[in-house]
């Protein structure tokens, strides 16, 4: 009974620990960074104050959000208002239960991996929804609808997306998703090459998907104040944070997933496993690899938001619905055809 | 641009990419931030700040209650009040306000003083923490005075040619 | 505690869910909240399946109904406005048919499952641990082979309602004022604007009399 007791509920919430508190951790740390990186952009310096270089602004910032009041406005629904936050934060975490870090790195490793994240991702939406309807505000009603459209149309794109890989891979799995990548020709063996289109258009479907600019329609100064989360405060407006930066961090880690060949190194093949020290290290997987390459992929997000002026909300639509739909069902069938042939190399993992 | 490589080069995102570069290469370059209290911006010698009232070199205040910048302040931030004086009977101010919530910092009181009492400092960086400090009377604005002379005597040396 | 009672468990706390969520989507006032009701009753309805092995289905449901379908619904909803007084009105007006009505379906369904249960038949084992498979490979194996013509003329099915849908509400809208986004992105600034370039040389005097003798005087 405690033997069963420990296997069955300890480990995992152990390992969910393990996942989660350094994932708050990294959101904390990536706020901090993308204000320094949008600092740098604009020939500013960013947060340089609290602790060495600012490295401790986002703690301080945490703290802040934390001992301030949250408010509840008048005519607010009470129960769906609270329940907003949590709703928006839980299927960002949830998500990342099926993420594998490395090869035997995975929390869950389910076979229907795309699917469940697929799922997970949709339901990230009610948390934006509720919130709107139940701050009793119009600011944040209006933030609500544009940003459920907006998802949702983003929605199909990424799943589109997603069926190329499905196709190439041949399997729902993530584990099996990044084996199919392996290979003797380095980064050329990834999916990248063969579905470039198809990386481009996920990617920034991710973007639009998380609300990042210049997809941000569910806030926007100029218009709606702060969309959605506009009546929120304090640790309310934390958890929404939150759940928007874990997001993007998630985005990140499921290109490097799909399209980036996962915990695979870049030198796959290049270099021979009996290389002396460190060098057959830089030729074999690990999950460092899988940490530089979500890394560069959020970095992405950082500099699109320095760069790009906000889209008019037609102008996201059309883009998602008459530019990135039609190329993305174009490449599954482009897709469909290279793996038919098989002009694309696919790996049976290590 | 013929509709062709139009089309093309919207597919390629070229203007994105060429766009992405140009916030690429800033982010490499020197940043324009001064590091506010530790640094400052070169300051103007005719700089219009707080405001202070002179004395002469014997001590004796240089204010001799004319009333000119009281006329010429077009925020109608200073009263004067002004009676002969008891120890000598010369014509000295009794009360000299200044309310610098009304004071727009013009300088025409500074320019309309025929004795160079009245004038302003380049100091720029002060603050109330108590309603009703926003006026500053005779004592404060002396005192200011005393206590920058040499700042306000080398600034107007500085301008002294051009005036 | 074995898994067995262990999903039985979670059988039984997951229907119970399910059958409060659906009970109250018909007996909460609020509409957004039945809605978010019907949201819960999906939800667990596929954690249902889930025990049952059918990942894919039990997936399909939330990415499909709860990710989509019903966020559409809440959308409609929360733009409705309902005065409830009006809606209460006609109720006692119209309970005798509507009691009719429900007595008639239960009767209905007790008969169906009345036959169900006296033509019970064994399901066998699951076709998709048989076959060694995945349920999701199992089901696409299965849709695209053995049921392809099904599958494929529901997805003509689909397609026709959906171009129906936008048939019956694409209309040309008169004295509409568009803005054509591909028509803006295509815009070039040279065809607007003529760059010229010229030196920077003052203009003679002999140029300058033509004008006003004004401007060309430093």
């Amino acid at each position: 009974m405690a033997d069963q007791l420990i296997n069955q509920v300890m480990w995992p919430l152990i390992y969910i620990l393990c996942i989660v508190l350094p994932l708050v951790i990294a959101v904390a740390m990536f706020v901090y960074w993308e204000r320094k990186v949008i600092g740098w952009m604009h020939v500013r310096m960013g947060p340089n104050k609290v602790g060495p270089g600012g490295v401790l602004q986002a703690f301080a910032d945490v703290v802040k959000l934390l001992i301030k009041e949250v408010i509840l406005p008048t005519k607010a629904n009470r129960f769906l208002y609270f329940l907003a936050p949590l709703i928006g934060l839980v299927p960002a975490l949830a998500a990342w239960a099926v993420i594998p870090f490395s090869g035997k790195m995975v929390l869950s490793n389910a076979n229907a991996g795309i699917l469940y994240l697929l799922a997970m991702t949709s339901m990230g939406v009610y948390g934006i929804i509720i919130a709107g309807w139940a701050s009793n505000s119009r600011y944040a009603l209006l933030g609500a609808m544009r940003s459920a459209a907006q998802v949702i149309s983003y929605e199909l794109a990424m799943g589109l997306c997603l069926v190329c890989v499905m196709v190439l891979a041949g399997s729902l799995n993530l584990s099996e998703i990044v084996n199919a990548q392996a290979g003797g020709k380095g980064l050329f063996d990834w999916f990248w090459l063969p579905l470039l289109p198809v990386f481009v258009i996920y990617f920034v479907s991710g973007v639009a998907e998380t609300n990042r600019l210049p997809f941000d329609m569910a806030e926007g100064e100029s218009e709606i104040v702060a969309g959605f989360h506009v009546e929120y405060s304090g640790s309310a407006f934390a958890l929404f944070f939150l759940a928007e930066y874990a997001n993007m961090i998630l985005v990140s880690f499921l290109s490097a997933i799909f399209f980036l060949g996962g915990w695979l190194s870049p030198l796959q093949g290049w270099i021979s496993a009996d290389a002396p020290g460190w060098i057959s290290w830089l030729g074999a997987g690990g999950f460092i690899w899988l940490f530089i390459k979500a890394f560069v992929m959020s970095f992405f997000f950082l500099w699109f938001r320095a760069t790009f002026p906000r889209y008019r909300y037609d102008q996201i639509m059309r883009l998602g619905w008459k530019v990135f739909i039609p190329i993305a069902i174009a490449w599954v069938f482009v897709a469909g055809l290279l793996k038919y042939y098989d002009l694309v190399s696919i790996g049976v993992g290590a | 641009m013929n509709a062709v490589t139009r089309y093309l080069k919207s597919l390629m995102l070229a203007e994105l990419v060429a766009g992405m570069g140009v916030t690429m290469r800033y982010m490499f370059k020197p940043k324009y931030t001064m590091r506010y209290p530790m640094e400052h911006i070169p300051k103007s010698n005719r700089f219009r700040g707080l405001h202070a009232l002179r004395r002469y070199a014997n001590g004796e205040e240089r204010c001799i209650a004319c009333k000119l910048c009281e006329a010429v302040c077009p925020a109608l931030a200073i009263t004067i009040d002004s009676a002969p004086r008891e120890s000598d009977g010369q014509r000295r101010t009794t009360r000299y306000e200044i309310d610098l919530f009304k004071c727009i910092y013009c300088g025409f009181c500074e320019e309309s003083c025929p004795v160079d009492s009245i004038v302003e400092t380049s100091i720029h960086e002060y603050h109330f923490e108590n309603r009703g400090e926003n006026v500053v009377d005779k004592q404060k604005l002396l005192a200011i005075g005393d206590r920058f002379e040499q700042q306000i005597a080398a600034d107007r040396a500085q301008d002294a040619p051009y005036r | 505690m074995n898994p067995q009672t262990l999903q039985i468990i979670c059988f039984y706390a997951f229907s119970l869910v399910t059958v409060a969520a659906a009970l109250s989507v018909i007996t909460l006032k609020n509409t957004v909240h039945a809605v978010l009701a019907l949201v819960l009753t999906f939800f667990s309805a596929a954690c249902l399946w889930m025990l049952l092995d059918a990942e894919f289905l039990a997936l399909a449901l939330v990415v499909v109904y709860v990710g989509a379908v019903m966020v559409l619904f809440l959308f409609v909803v929360m733009m409705l406005d309902i005065d409830l007084e009006k809606m209460h009105e006609g109720f006692v007006k119209f309970l005798p048919v509507g009691v009719i009505v429900a007595i008639v379906m239960l009767v209905e369904m007790l008969g169906l499952i009345g036959v169900w249960a006296m033509h019970a038949r064994d399901l066998g084992a699951d076709p998709a641990a048989v076959a060694g498979m995945s349920n999701t490979a199992w089901l696409g194996q299965a849709l695209y082979t053995k049921f392809l013509l099904p599958f494929e003329v529901a997805a003509l099915v689909l397609t026709v309602g959906l171009v129906a849908a936008v048939a019956l509400t694409l209309r040309e809208r008169r004295g509409a004022r568009y803005e054509s986004a591909s028509r803006q992105v295509r815009v070039d600034p040279r065809d607007r604007v003529r760059i010229v370039k010229m030196d920077a040389v003052r203009p003679t005097p002999a140029a300058a009399d033509e004008g006003t003798a004004g401007e060309s005087k430093p």
